[in-house]
């Protein structure tokens, strides 16, 4: 798809800083905006700034991305079909506690491939069945390379760029388009308080801006500060001799 | 740990922040029982927004929860800032009552210092347009506080030393575009400039650029510069179709770091000489977009860089009605004559007003910036001194360095402000670098 986006715009996992910024952008466009969370009453403040702002239709939804069964309910229960789904869903935790619990481990597996495949996976089917639509998964640079100090998010993440990329394929001639956003560093509640390089950060208004410009442009797969191209080609180029002894 | 300043970037600390994202959030950080300030877009120029404890960084709670189209009444997030308020509203045709000279300041930041504007003289600050605050006090209650009552009256204007503000309602302003019929008058000195803010008094916009270097008989020459809302019938006719649109402006950003050398009396004479004649050359109306006429420095981003790695200090005072004349010449006279003028001082009437604890009262403010180094530190003493032998007061959001003494002997408030900090358990609980060193 490419041109001026329509909405509605589904963001999943609305209730994180990158999630905010999108939903703005969007609703900017003129765009009516369906929020979905977990605890969807805390969204009550976002819906009143989008139509304060930008005036458009906003529409709140319970969704939960590990109880998977409800999954297809929670689609068809939309108000509409969305035209635009994007996936904010994801979970980091600590990674010496994921190494350690398995449990924990099996919970940001779930959290950041099991629960947003199996969202976009029936977003996919019913956009495919209309002929139309946009899906955004917003994966991360961290599933480009299993890297000791997040390998257990970060293998999860690369599981969901590889679903994104399929989906992509399969979708490619059926109307429906697939973006996959690798952000890299973004200041939000996630990355509060780890000591980052400032140049590599983005603000999560970018993240907003760069999602908006690649589901009007059909872009395919977009990093958001352009640097990360550029750093990922070379910590997928180290040959893994190399690799395993370094400390990223 | 982050590297902490205000916007004159000087002294900064190694500071605790944390991103506040909803009350709940403030309610956390204020349960763990250490003291907490709040920051906004952390444009006060001094150490108004650094706690020693944690510095509490609203910009996440930036949502506008209700407009009404019938009263212009906004009810907001203390976090938003005054440049979103304006993109949402001024194309429906609605303006803030009062604003400061960026519009890259919070909400809560505006009410908390009580900012004023170009139309103090006749409007009154930032406070006078405010409906109500929301306030989390030290036991984490919030309290709606109306306009009027006690706990409203210390929180304007209050430095944040209250409570952490969290909403508030404010009063827009309708006007019919986008545009402002600008007036500029040249003046030969500080004289005629006071003359011509005093025959203003019904425009209801009036500020001057005052040069602070030149000395003489031209002493504080001034460009004056008054200005109203424009109406429809003030546009030329092609764009009266769309009478909220300005032409976009370029953003230029200063990429780093002045050398501090970069300003000094020569470059700045010069500047100051230039841009009087070229006030002077062109005077009388003019049309002018609102960006230029109320910001015309955020067009600069990051402009606070140009003073260097030392960063600035900023120096405001108000002189009352009755000694402002005299002390104006003797504040510009010391300044001229050290040779550190700055190249952006900037003189303003303000009308009456009564405030428990904010800055501004009926007479003249004047501002100026400084780089900060120990030459301009030991001249703001001075400028201290004469400010108080006017009878004048300082403007907290602005200061960076004032001693402690200085502030009881300018503000006979200070007493009263301190036993409501104690009585309400303010004292400690909201605290930042600045309530310390002036033991607020």
């Amino acid at each position: 798809m490419s041109g001026r986006v329509q909405g509605p715009v589904l963001i999943l996992g609305a209730t994180s800083d990158m999630a905010r910024a999108i939903a703005r952008d969007f609703a900017a466009r003129g765009c009516d905006i369906q929020l979905a969370a977990r605890e969807p009453e805390r969204l009550e403040a976002d819906r009143a700034d989008l139509v304060t702002r930008y005036g458009v239709g906003v529409t709140l939804h319970a969704v939960d991305a590990l109880d998977v069964d409800s999954h297809a309910g929670f689609v068809a229960g939309l108000p509409a079909l969305p035209r635009v789904a994007v996936s904010a869903i994801g979970l980091m935790g600590e990674q010496a506690e994921n190494a350690a619990d398995m449990t924990r481990a099996a919970t940001i597996l779930r959290a950041n491939f099991e629960g947003p495949a199996s969202l976009m996976g029936v977003l996919a089917n019913a956009m495919e069945a209309r002929g139309s639509g946009t899906l955004v998964g917003i994966s991360s640079v961290a599933g480009e390379r299993g890297r000791a100090s997040n390998y257990v998010y970060g293998s999860a993440k690369a599981g969901f760029t590889a679903y994104l990329s399929g989906l992509r394929n399969r979708l490619a001639k059926k109307g429906v388009h697939v973006v996959t956003v690798l952000p890299g560093f973004v200041a939000t509640r996630m990355t509060e308080g780890m000591d980052l390089p400032a140049r590599l950060v983005a603000q999560p208004e970018e993240v907003g801006a760069a999602v908006l410009a690649a589901v009007e442009k059909g872009r395919d797969v977009i990093y958001v500060r352009p640097v990360w191209r550029l750093i990922m080609a070379i910590i997928r180029a180290l040959p893994e001799r190399v690799f395993k002894k370094t400390s990223i | 740990m982050t590297r902490l300043a205000g916007w004159g970037r000087f002294r900064p600390v190694e500071a605790r922040v944390a991103r506040m994202r909803s009350e709940a959030d403030v309610a956390v950080a204020l349960a763990a029982g250490g003291p907490v300030i709040a920051r906004g877009n952390g444009r006060a120029y001094g150490d108004s927004a650094v706690s020693p404890g944690v510095t509490l960084d609203m910009r996440g709670m930036d949502r506008m929860l209700a407009f009404d189209p019938a009263t212009g009444v906004l009810v907001a997030e203390a976090g938003v800032l005054l440049s979103e308020i304006i993109a949402c509203l001024l194309p429906r045709g609605w303006f803030p009552s009062v604003t400061p000279g960026t519009r890259y300041v919070t909400l809560g930041g505006a009410i908390a210092a009580d900012v004023h504007g170009k139309n103090h003289h006749v409007d009154g600050g930032f406070g006078a347009f405010v409906d109500w605050v929301e306030v989390m006090g030290p036991d984490g209650r919030v309290t709606r506080a109306e306009a009027g009552s006690d706990l409203f009256s210390w929180t304007v204007g209050g430095m944040g030393l209250t409570g952490v503000i969290l909403r508030a309602a404010i009063r827009l302003r309708r006007v019919e575009t986008g545009w402002i019929c600008q007036e500029t008058r040249a003046t030969a000195g500080l004289d005629e400039a006071i003359d011509v803010f005093e025959g203003a008094m019904d425009a209801p916009y009036s500020v001057a650029w005052i040069d602070c270097v030149t000395e003489g008989p031209h002493l504080g020459r001034s460009l004056v510069m008054l200005g109203r809302h424009a109406g429809v019938g003030d546009l030329p006719a092609a764009r009266r179709r769309d009478p909220f649109g300005v032409p976009r402006k370029r953003r230029l950003t200063v990429p780093l770091d002045l050398p501090g050398l970069a300003l000094n009396r020569w470059t700045v004479g010069a500047f100051n000489a230039a841009y009087y004649r070229l006030g002077a050359r062109k005077p009388g109306p003019a049309l002018v977009p609102w960006d230029s006429y109320f910001y015309p420095l955020d067009a600069i981003g990051d402009w606070n860089r140009i003073y260097g790695r030392r960063g600035f200090v900023q120096f405001q005072c108000v002189l009352p009605e009755d000694s402002a004349r005299r002390g104006l010449h003797r504040l510009v006279e010391v300044i001229a004559a050290s040779g550190q003028g700055s190249f952006l001082s900037v003189l303003k009437r303000f009308g009456p007003q009564d405030s428990r604890f904010a800055f501004p009262r009926a007479g003249y403010t004047l501002a100026l910036d400084f780089p900060a180094h120990d030459g301009s530190l030991d001249l703001m003493q001075t400028l201290d001194r004469i400010t108080l032998e006017h009878g004048g007061r300082f403007y907290l959001a602005k200061d960076a360095r004032m001693p402690r003494a200085v502030l009881e002997a300018a503000d006979d408030r200070v007493a009263a402000f301190r036993a409501m900090r104690a009585a309400t358990g303010a004292a400690g609980r909201f605290v930042s670098l600045q309530s310390e060193r002036l033991g607020l």
